[in-house]
C-alpha cells in the first residue's frame, strides 16, 4: 500500500513529520503498512470488524430500542506513544490525581483550600457533582477516586494537554484490551519490532487495587462489580472486567443490607460483600440517601459505608472535581496540595466566574470554546469558529446570565493519524485516554484508549456522536527501536543554560 | 453463586433445547409430508406440541398449513417459545452471565443467534428448511458440546444441566403424547405402511430411529413408548433425561442420597423413582394420556421447587435492613 499520497495537512500527525517522513518509533508499522497489497489493510480491518460482531464486544445506545447494541468502530491503524513522551504523562498523571484525591478529601472534611483562599467558596457548593451526603466522610485509606480515565489531547504545537478528568466510573478500558488483543493477532510481526508495553495486566492491578481498600477482617476479601445491567451502554465492559478479575458481577437486586453488612442473594443463603467496585452513578446508588426512585441500588449501603464495613470504587462524591470550573483551578489545587508546578499542562482557560475571564471571554467570543460546566459527552459547548453571530449572541447573554456555570479554552487544533477511510489512509482527529489506579500506590496503565472522529474534519470523538477506537501502543524504549529517533535525542550538544 | 446467575444458566440451556427440539419437531413433519403424499397435512399437532395453541389459533386463525406453523415456530418474535424468541432469550440470559460461562460458549450462542436472525430476514428458512433446521440443530449440539467441554463440572454447570435435562424431558414427553394421541386415533391405518412411517418419524424427531432398532428391533407403540419414556440409557428418554436432572440437583445441594431433602429434590426423585418401577404394559393400560398428564404436572411442581430454593432467596428472619436496625 503507498503512503505517498496521504496528506498531513496544517496539523500535528502523530505519525509523520511535516515534512512528510514517518516518525522515527512508527518506521516498523509504516514499512509493514506499505508491504501490504493494496485492499489488504482493508481484508484486515473486515476481519477485525467481523471478530468484534462475533465476540459480541458492542455497546447500547441510549434512546433507541432497548437492546440494540452497535460495534464501537475500531480502526486498526495504531496511535503511537514514545517512551519519552509517555514518561512525562505517566508522572502528570500521577501528580494530578494525587492532589485531586488531597483535594477531595479536603473539600468534604476541613476546606482548608477554601479558607486558605486558594480556592473560592462558591466553586465547591455549586458544583453540580458535590454530594452533601459525603460531607464527613472518611473513605477507607482515605482514597476517593481510585480509578479515572483522563482525557488528554495534543494541539498543533505539539504540546499534550489535559482535556477532562473523569473522576466518575470512566469506561472504555475494555476495549483497549480487546483492541490490542485483536491488533497482536493482526499485525504480530510489528509488535515484535516495535517494543510495545503490555496492557494485559490491568485487571490484576484492578483487582489489587480494590482488594487493597477492603475493611480488615482477614481473609481473602470479597470483590464484586455492581452494574446497572445488561442495557446500560457499558454493560459488556462491566462483563468483561468481571470475567478478567473473577469476581462476581451482580445487579442491585443481587445486594441486600442487613445486621450492618452488605450480603449477596446466593443458591447457598447469603454471603459477605467486602468492596464494591460500581459502575451505577451517585445519583442511583442508594435510594436511602439519593434518588428515592432509584431500582439500581442497594438500600441502605451508604449507611455501611460510612460505618465502615464495605468499600466503594469510586467514593461517592468525586463528581465534584470533574466539575469544568474546578477544573480550570487544577493548576493551583496542585500547587496549593504539593507545591509542585503542573507537569501536564492544563488547556489554558478562562473562568467567567472571575471578572478578567468574564471580560475576555466575553470579547473573544468567536475564537474560544465555551463549555457549560457539568455536561458531558460534547453537549451544551459554543464552538466559536463554527458559530453564526446569533449563536454567539445567545451564548454571550447565558453566560452573563450565570457566569459560574461557564468557562472557555482557545480552539484546539486536536492532532491527527491516519485513518483507514473507504481502503485508503486519511487522517482522523484523535483524543487518548489513560487511565490510572490509585491503590497502595498510583499505577498509570501505559496505553489507553485512543478515540478517533470517523468523520472528516469532525473534532468530535464520543462513541455516541460517530467516534471509534484505535489501539495505542506505548514504546517500552526509544532507542531499542529499529533505527535510532532523528527527532529527539536525550542529550545535544548545545546543552547550555540561559 | 449468585441466585440471579444461577438462574439466568439454568433458563439459557433450557432455551437452547427448547429452540433444538422445536426444529425437531417442524423438521421430522417435513419429511414425514414428503413420505404421505395421499395424507393430508398434519401441522396442527405441532403446535400442540407446543402447548402455544389459544395463541397461534388467535394469530393465526384457526387453520394450519406448513407456511404459517413454521413462521409461527420458527421466526415470529411475538410467540414467545418460537426459535428465535426462544434464541433471543437465550443470549440475553447468556449475557448477564458472560463472566461466568466460557467465551466459546458465549460466541457459538452470538453466532447461533445471528444465524437464526438472518434467516428470519433472507427468507432462507422457506427456501431449504431441511438445511436450516439441521443447522440449527447442530448449533445447539455445539453449544450443548461446547458447554460440556469448556466450563467448569460446578454448580453453574449443573443449573444449566438441571434446565437443559428438564426441558428436553417435558418436550419428549410431549412429543409422545401428541403422536400416540393422533395416530391412535386414525384406526383405519393401523398396520398400514402409513402406521410405521409414522412411528419411524416420531422416533426420528427424538434422534431415536437408530438406537431404538437397535435395542427393540419392531416398531410397536408399546415399545416406543417404553424406549422414549421409560429406557435409562437413551439420552433423550424422559427417564434418563430426569436422572440426570436428578443428579445435578444432588451435586448443587450437596444433600447426600436419603437423607431428609428439600421439595424439589423430593419430588424429583419420587417422579424417577416411579419411571423406574413403571411398566409400559401398565402405563398404556391406564392410559398414556393420563400418565403424561400427571408427569407434567409434577415435573411443573419440581420447576417451582427449584425456583424457590434456589432463586428466590428471601432474607433471614433474622435479618434487617441496617436503617430500622439504627433506629
Amino acid at each position: 500500500m503507498n503512503l505517498a499520497g496521504y496528506e498531513i495537512g496544517k496539523f500535528y500527525d502523530e505519525m509523520f513529520e511535516d515534512d512528510g517522513r514517518p516518525r522515527a518509533p512508527v518506521r516498523p508499522l509504516v514499512k509493514k503498512i506499505e508491504s501490504l497489497s493494496p485492499g489488504e489493510l482493508a481484508n484486515r480491518q473486515q476481519a477485525a470488524d467481523r471478530a468484534l460482531v462475533q465476540a459480541g464486544i458492542t455497546f447500547n445506545v441510549y434512546g433507541e430500542s432497548a437492546g440494540l447494541e452497535k460495534v464501537l468502530p475500531f480502526d486498526l491503524v495504531p496511535r503511537m506513544v514514545t517512551a519519552t513522551e509517555w514518561e512525562t504523562i505517566e508522572k502528570g498523571l500521577k501528580q494530578r490525581i494525587h492532589a485531586l484525591n488531597l483535594f477531595i478529601d479536603d473539600i468534604y472534611n476541613d476546606r482548608r483550600i477554601i479558607k486558605d483562599r486558594a480556592v473560592p467558596p462558591e466553586i465547591i457548593t455549586s458544583s453540580k457533582g458535590f454530594r452533601t451526603q459525603c460531607v464527613g466522610l472518611h473513605p477507607p485509606r482515605g482514597l476517593w477516586c481510585h480509578i479515572t480515565g483522563t482525557d488528554l489531547v495534543r494541539h498543533s504545537d505539539g504540546q499534550i494537554y489535559v482535556l477532562e478528568d473523569n473522576l466518575r466510573c470512566p469506561s472504555g478500558v475494555s476495549y483497549v484490551l480487546e483492541n490490542r488483543r485483536l491488533m497482536k493477532s493482526l499485525f504480530p510481526e510489528v509488535f515484535d519490532a516495535s517494543k510495545i508495553r503490555p496492557v494485559s495486566n490491568y485487571p490484576i492491578h484492578l483487582r489489587d487495587m480494590l482488594e487493597y481498600l477492603a475493611p480488615d477482617g482477614g481473609g481473602t476479601p470479597r470483590v464484586v462489580l455492581l452494574t446497572p445491567g445488561v442495557y446500560n451502554s457499558a454493560y459488556f465492559e462491566h462483563s468483561f472486567l468481571a470475567q478478567q478479575m473473577g469476581v462476581e458481577l451482580v445487579q442491585g437486586s443481587d445486594l441486600v443490607v442487613f445486621d450492618g453488612f452488605v450480603w449477596m442473594r446466593t443458591t447457598k443463603g447469603f454471603e459477605h460483600v467486602d468492596v464494591i467496585y460500581r459502575r451505577v452513578d451517585d445519583d442511583f446508588l442508594d435510594p436511602e440517601a439519593f434518588r428515592a426512585d432509584s431500582m439500581l441500588g442497594v438500600p441502605g449501603l451508604m449507611e455501611v459505608y460510612k460505618a465502615g464495613h464495605v468499600a466503594l470504587a469510586n467514593a461517592p462524591g468525586t463528581g465534584v472535581a470533574d466539575d469544568k470550573v474546578v477544573y480550570a483551578y487544577v493548576p493551583r489545587i496542585i500547587k496549593y496540595y504539593l507545591g509542585e508546578d503542573i507537569i501536564l499542562p492544563n488547556v489554558p482557560t478562562y473562568i467567567c466566574a472571575e471578572a478578567d475571564g468574564l471580560a475576555y471571554v466575553l470579547e473573544h467570543l468567536p475564537e474560544l470554546v465555551v463549555k457549560a460546566a457539568n455536561e458531558s459527552g460534547g453537549y451544551g459547548m459554543l464552538i466559536g469558529p463554527h458559530a453564526t453571530a446569533a449563536e454567539c449572541a445567545e451564548f454571550a447573554r447565558r453566560i452573563k446570565a450565570d457566569p459560574r456555570n461557564y468557562i472557555a479554552q482557545p480552539t484546539l487544533s486536536l492532532s491527527r493519524v491516519p485513518t483507514l477511510v473507504n481502503g485508503a489512509l486519511e487522517g482522523r482527529h484523535v483524543d487518548l485516554r489513560p487511565y490510572i489506579l490509585y491503590g497502595k500506590d498510583i499505577f498509570v496503565l501505559p496505553g489507553g484508549l485512543t478515540r478517533v472522529a470517523l468523520k472528516k474534519g469532525s473534532l468530535v470523538v464520543n462513541s455516541s456522536q460517530g467516534g471509534g477506537t484505535k489501539d495505542t501502543w506505548v514504546l517500552a524504549s526509544d532507542v531499542g527501536t529499529a533505527e535510532q529517533s532523528q527527532t529527539q535525542g536525550p542529550m545535544t550538544a548545545s546543552g547550555g543554560r540561559t | 453463586m449468585l441466585s440471579r446467575v444461577a438462574e439466568s444458566i439454568y433458563w439459557m440451556s433450557r432455551y437452547v433445547e427448547r429452540a433444538e427440539n422445536v426444529a425437531r419437531f417442524v423438521d421430522v413433519n417435513l419429511n414425514l409430508m414428503l413420505d404421505t403424499p395421499t395424507a393430508d397435512q398434519q401441522w396442527q399437532p405441532l403446535v400442540n406440541i407446543t402447548g402455544d395453541h389459544a395463541d397461534f389459533a388467535k394469530r393465526h386463525g384457526g387453520v394450519a398449513s406448513s407456511e404459517n406453523v413454521i413462521q409461527f415456530l420458527t421466526f415470529d418474535r411475538e410467540n414467545p417459545n418460537s426459535i428465535i424468541s426462544c434464541l433471543r432469550a437465550a443470549r440475553e440470559n447468556a449475557r448477564s452471565v458472560r463472566e461466568i460461562i466460557s467465551s466459546e460458549m458465549w460466541l457459538q450462542l452470538n453466532t447461533f443467534y445471528l444465524m437464526v436472525n438472518s434467516a428470519a430476514s433472507s427468507g432462507k428458512g422457506f427456501e431449504s428448511p431441511h438445511n436450516f433446521f439441521n443447522d440449527v440443530k447442530m448449533a445447539s449440539h455445539l453449544f450443548t458440546g461446547l458447554t460440556n467441554a469448556t466450563m467448569t463440572h460446578g454448580e453453574a454447570w449443573h443449573f444449566g444441566r438441571l434446565g437443559l435435562m428438564l426441558e428436553r424431558a417435558d418436550k419428549t414427553s410431549r412429543i409422545l403424547d401428541v403422536k400416540y394421541f393422533i395416530l391412535l386415533r386414525s384406526v383405519a391405518e393401523v398396520g398400514t405402511i402409513y402406521d410405521d412411517v409414522q412411528w419411524v418419524a416420531v422416533l426420528r424427531s427424538a434422534s431415536a430411529f437408530e438406537m431404538y432398532r437397535k435395542r427393540h428391533g419392531r416398531i410397536s407403540p408399546t415399545g416406543i413408548v417404553e424406549f422414549l419414556l421409560l429406557d435409562a440409557e437413551f439420552p433423550r428418554a424422559v427417564r434418563y433425561c430426569l436422572n440426570s436432572a436428578r443428579d445435578s440437583l444432588h451435586a448443587i445441594s450437596g444433600t447426600p442420597e436419603g437423607s431428609d431433602r428439600k421439595p424439589a429434590e423430593k419430588l424429583l426423585g419420587q417422579i424417577c423413582s416411579d419411571l423406574a418401577h413403571a411398566s409400559v404394559e401398565e402405563i398404556v393400560k391406564a392410559g398414556l394420556h393420563e400418565y403424561l398428564d400427571t408427569l407434567q404436572t409434577n415435573l411443573n411442581r419440581a420447576s417451582t421447587g427449584i425456583y424457590e430454593r434456589f432463586f428466590a432467596t428471601r432474607v433471614p428472619e433474622s435479618g434487617r435492613p441496617a436503617k430500622e436496625k439504627a433506629q
